[in-house]
């Protein structure tokens, strides 16, 4: 079942385009790395399946739901699609249950009890449950991530998608975000990852997409894509950063 | 008269010098807390209301910020009866102190903000909160947080300020200065009391601010891992 | 009674405002001299010469302009030795200017990175080499941009001369007032006049901190 479909979008910032018609579609279930150049629109792409940029044209459908102002509310929205930064983004002045609860609590409106209860599940999760009354400047950089990821589950979105979520941590952190999200995918959670490290592309994706100059050049199942890729792009690419 | 000190022709004031302290203090309590919480309408509003109501915030904070305090309190005291809209002298002194700390501290805040924001409603966006919800919850206090030293010594500039209340009959600190030197005829040593008092309620000021922001903000400290 | 237009009150305004600007400008220079001096004393290696100037900038940033002020015109009168009105507020501006400036400059001094010290020190420069050519120059920058800015807090601050009778823009705006009862029109010209000496100032020292931020500097 098609759950992120993406059909011919386009988007500028002024004069600079920088999605020239993607089509995608993403299953449920399915894990998609996104590779790319700098500048090449990963980024971009990502915040358009959740309204961070609006897209100039094209379609996006999230559970065939059309993605735009007018027929998805920010809190639909929200409840379908989840994301995790790069920076983390964490609130610094909430606790890590109380970054996991907000959400739920403003958004949806839900009991207290149930969303501490929900919060101490995904924390568990992450295997941070001890942390719950601790401040993110208490915790490390993985440990924040964690969290991030942690506050993004509470919504219990249909789709995660995770921007370069490792690339600010210090190396012998990547590990332990890493393997969270790996869990997730095994959970059978749909993520949409733009991801610099190949090897996880290559271990846990179903699907790799690699993304030129505002375009999908080329995709298809890592082991295919990284041991033949078909444009000169993408064998330049591979070679400059494995 | 000498060049000698005398301050014992002041020990029977006191009853003026207290309640020149307290209409000073209570001044200072109440506008704090009323131009602060202006000053987060005024931020939030001048960055995402209309064009025309940004607008005229703007006018309000460039003519507040480049216009003299004691005009702009004569103009609410003398001025503003002139249309027909009688206020008296503590309440003008309110008035004034307030929308002038307001006008700096919007502008304090809205630097606080932009450091801060992105990030943070970026966040709340994705979560699904709408904007103000972010604010509320997720930008304002750690942009209050970045740029509370600030808002400290702008809220102590506004109370400093207020001794010039006295000229509109305020019975302020300054008011019973001008009071007591105008009966023992001591003007400076009442003058250097009123001062060193003024100095003792900015240090104070200081401090509780600092108090209240260690507990606050508390969350900035790293400890535990 | 005298009969006052509008014009007659915008004229008496503005040729007020001729000393207002005068007020300003004795205080700004004599204020940036002093500065100078106590930026200096407040760099210095001793110990009790550093002590000295905080507790000045501390002083006179803690308590009101119009106390320093009385205090001035008033202490002078009682020691015997009456000063007049404009003397007083010369003197009490340039010294109130002169702690404001003193800390804006140290601020701008320390600033500059610690890692120019180092650099100048591995390439053999002393002290008053490095503080000449690398030091100097760079803070020179960064403070032009917030002592611009304070000049307004100046301007303004010339308002207090009024209340020791001293007759500039707000005294005759008060003086006008009592003549011809028309305060609203009085108060907001006054106001305006300000705004016209100030608002261009603080453009100016915007537009300053914005190219030291654009040149990457800030
Ligand atoms: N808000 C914006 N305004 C203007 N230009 C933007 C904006 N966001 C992105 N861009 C530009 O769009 C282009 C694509 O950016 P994007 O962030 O999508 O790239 P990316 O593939 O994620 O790169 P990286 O690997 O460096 O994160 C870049 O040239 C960037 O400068
Ligand atoms: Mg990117």
């Amino acid at each position: 079942m098609t759950l992120v479909y993406v059909d011919n979008v386009h988007k500028a910032f002024g004069d600079l385009k920088v999605l020239k018609g993607i089509n995608l579609s993403v299953a449920q279930g399915e894990v998609v790395a996104i590779i790319g150049r700098s500048g090449s629109g990963k980024s971009t792409l990502l915040r358009c399946l959740n309204q961070l940029e609006k897209h100039d044209s094209g379609q996006i459908t999230i559970a065939d739901k059309q993605l735009d102002a007018a027929s998805m509310s920010p809190k639909e929205l929200s409840e379908n699609v989840g994301m995790v930064f790069q920076s983390f983004n964490l609130f610094p002045h909430k606790t890590v249950g109380e970054n996991v609860c907000l959400a739920p609590l403003v958004v949806r409106g839900e009991e207290k009890a149930e969303v501490e209860k929900v919060a101490r599940e995904v924390l568990e999760k992450v295997g941070l449950s001890d942390k719950y009354g601790a401040y993110p400047a208490q915790l490390s950089g993985g440990q924040q991530q964690r969290v991030a990821i942690a506050r993004a589950l509470a919504m219990r979105p249909k789709v995660m998608l995770c921007d370069e979520v490792t690339s600010a941590l210090d190396p012998e952190l990547v590990g332990e975000v890493l393997r969270v999200l790996e869990a997730l995918a095994a959970e059978g959670m749909t993520l949409i990852l733009v991801t610099h490290e190949m090897s996880f592309a290559r271990d846990v994706a179903d699907r790799v997409v690699f993304m030129h100059q505002g375009r999908i050049h080329e995709e298809g199942a890592p082991s295919e894509l990284f041991s033949n890729p078909q444009t000169p792009e993408l064998k330049q690419f591979i070679s400059a950063v494995l | 008269m000498g060049p000698t000190l005398d301050f014992l022709t002041l020990l029977p004031y006191v009853s003026e010098l207290l309640k020149g302290f307290t209409t000073t203090v209570i001044l200072t309590v109440v506008t704090t807390l009323t131009g602060l919480s202006l000053a987060v309408a005024v931020a939030y509003l001048r960055v995402n209301a209309q064009p025309w109501v940004r607008w005229g915030l703007g006018g309000y904070v460039e003519v507040t910020r480049n216009t003299p305090f004691i005009v702009q309190l004569f103009f609410i005291f003398f001025g503003l009866p002139g249309l027909g809209i009688k206020i008296d002298a503590i309440t003008a002194a309110f008035i004034a102190m307030t929308l002038n700390l307001a006008a700096y501290s919007a502008e304090i805040l809205r630097a606080g903000i932009s450091a801060t924001a992105k990030g943070q409603l970026e966040a709340g966006r994705a979560l699904g909160m709408t904007t103000l919800q972010s604010y509320r919850h997720v930008v304002l206090v750690p942009a209050f947080a970045r740029v509370y030293p600030a808002l400290i010594s702008q809220s102590i500039i506004v109370m400093l300020g207020s001794a010039v209340v006295s000229q509109i009959s305020v019975f302020d600190l300054t008011y019973a200065a001008n009071f007591i030197q105008s009966r023992n005829f001591r003007s400076f040593e009442v003058y250097l009391l009123i001062t060193l008092v003024y100095l003792l309620l900015a240090f104070g000021m200081r401090r509780s601010f600092m108090l209240v922001g260690k507990r606050v903000f508390a969350y900035q400290q790293g400890e535990q891992r | 009674m005298i009969e006052f237009t509008f014009w007659d009150i915008l004229r008496n305004l503005l040729l007020a405002t001729r000393w207002t600007i005068v007020l300003s400008l004795i205080a700004f220079v004599g204020g940036a001299t002093v500065g100078l001096l106590l930026t200096f004393m407040r760099l210095s290696s001793n110990r009790w010469l550093q002590r000295l100037t905080s507790l000045y900038v501390d002083l006179f940033q803690g308590t009101p302009l119009l106390m320093q002020l009385f205090l001035i015109f008033f202490g002078a009168a009682a020691m015997g030795h009456p000063i007049s009105a404009w003397l007083a507020a010369s003197i009490a501006l340039t010294l109130f200017t002169s702690a404001f400036l003193c800390d804006i400059w140290r601020g701008c001094l320390e600033a500059v990175a610690k890692g120019q010290w180092h650099a100048s020190r591995v390439l053999g420069m002393n002290y008053f080499q490095t503080m000449r050519h690398v030091i100097l120059p760079q803070a020179l920058r960064l403070s032009i941009p917030p002592t611009v800015g304070f000049s307004v807090q100046v301007i303004k601050g010339t308002a207090l001369a009024s209340i020791i009778g001293f007759v500039e823009l707000t005294k005759a705006g008060t003086m006008l007032n009592n003549a011809t009862f028309e305060p609203f029109t009085i108060f907001a010209l006054v106001a305006l006049l300000y705004f016209a000496l100030c608002y261009p100032l603080s453009c100016y020292a915007r537009y300053l901190e914005k190219k030291l931020y654009d040149a990457g500097l800030r």
